[in-house]
């Protein structure tokens, strides 16, 4: 399986993505710069996290203009697995891949830190090798991660099961001390109606190996691997 | 030439955590008065056009793409001739 990591300028986490599905989990990977306007025979891509164009205007907001998403945004709507990691996350909401918007963190503070995530669903390409209603611990980093959307849109959410990962204290239950940065319903990832596009703030590239403190988020990245070789997509 | 002011701002029930920690703050300099704080941007835009209403057509145009995200902002366009 051919994974493609996006760089824009100020992406920072490309590295971490990369060495992850090719070194860990033993694929192919290869970066791909956001001049570019293909996407060169990937199986499945990753929008790292970072600062891309410095956060400038809104985080996400001018990558998503980049001449690579054309290619991005017809690769997703193909079917084709697209996880979008932080400020991933960011610019697959700015591109109208991914419904709602980020705001500033209820602390105004840029967090940076260790927390507990719900899986919500194991039925998905992102969550086939994790374990119903697990609570796996991610790092996260981020100073605009508070997910916001309208209600109806919410409830659309919630009634598609579209909500993947949820903010959670480490007996699983979602309360607002547990909420890390003020989204609703404690939002830490969803996914498209077409259930191929993930959006997702934590970071699971970074707790892929016992050597940093943890694997949990490699269950992700192999949950992609899996339905590749079982053929969803 | 047309220059465009436009103010981008958070839609009503959009949370704004920078103009809470401002309208805090104001209270700790005791304007006591201040009951709500809301922070927005201010962006101007300088470009050519036939006329005032093409120009205007543009840089909406242009707000509703890139300057703006709908989702969570509005904006106001005032468009104004300079030489």
């Amino acid at each position: 399986m051919k994974f493609g990591v996006i760089v824009f300028p100020g992406s920072n986490c490309d590295a971490d993505c990369y060495h992850v599905v090719q070194d860990v989990l033993g694929q192919e990977a290869d970066y791909i710069w956001h001049k570019q306007d293909s996407l060169a025979g990937c199986d499945a891509l990753i929008l790292p996290g970072g600062f891309s164009y410095g956060d400038y205007l809104r985080t996400g907001a001018i990558a998503r203009f980049s001449p690579i998403m054309p290619a991005v945004i017809d690769f997703a709507q193909q079917g084709g697995l697209v996880i979008g990691i932080c400020n991933g996350f960011q610019i697959l909401l700015e591109a109208g891949l991914l419904p709602g918007a980020m705001l500033r963190n209820r602390s105004l503070k840029f967090i940076c830190g260790r927390i507990n995530l719900k899986v919500e669903r194991t039925d998905t390409a992102f969550t086939n090798q994790l374990l119903p209603g697990e609570i796996i611990k991610v790092p996260i980093a981020h100073g605009e991660g508070n997910y916001f959307c309208d209600p109806p849109t919410l409830a659309a959410l919630k009634r598609d099961n579209r909500i993947l990962f949820t903010y959670c204290d480490e007996n699983g239950a979602e309360s607002q001390e547990a909420n890390p940065n003020g989204s609703v319903a404690n939002i830490a990832g969803i996914i498209n109606e077409g259930g191929n596009v993930l959006g997702m703030m934590p970071h699971p590239e970074r707790c892929s190996e016992e050597i940093l403190g943890g694997t949990d988020g490699l269950g992700i990245f192999a949950s992609m691997l899996q339905s590749f070789l079982e053929g969803k997509r | 030439m047309f220059k465009a002011n436009v103010y981008v701002t958070l839609k009503e029930g959009v949370l704004d955590p920078q103009g809470e920690a401002v309208r805090k703050s104001l209270q700790v300099l005791d304007y006591q008065e201040v009951e709500a704080v809301r922070i927005g941007k201010f962006i101007e835009v300088w470009l050519e056009a036939a006329d005032e209403s093409a120009a205007r057509r543009q840089v909406e145009e242009m707000s509703d793409k890139l300057l703006a995200n709908p989702i969570i902002e509005d904006f106001r366009v005032e468009m104004m001739e300079v030489v």
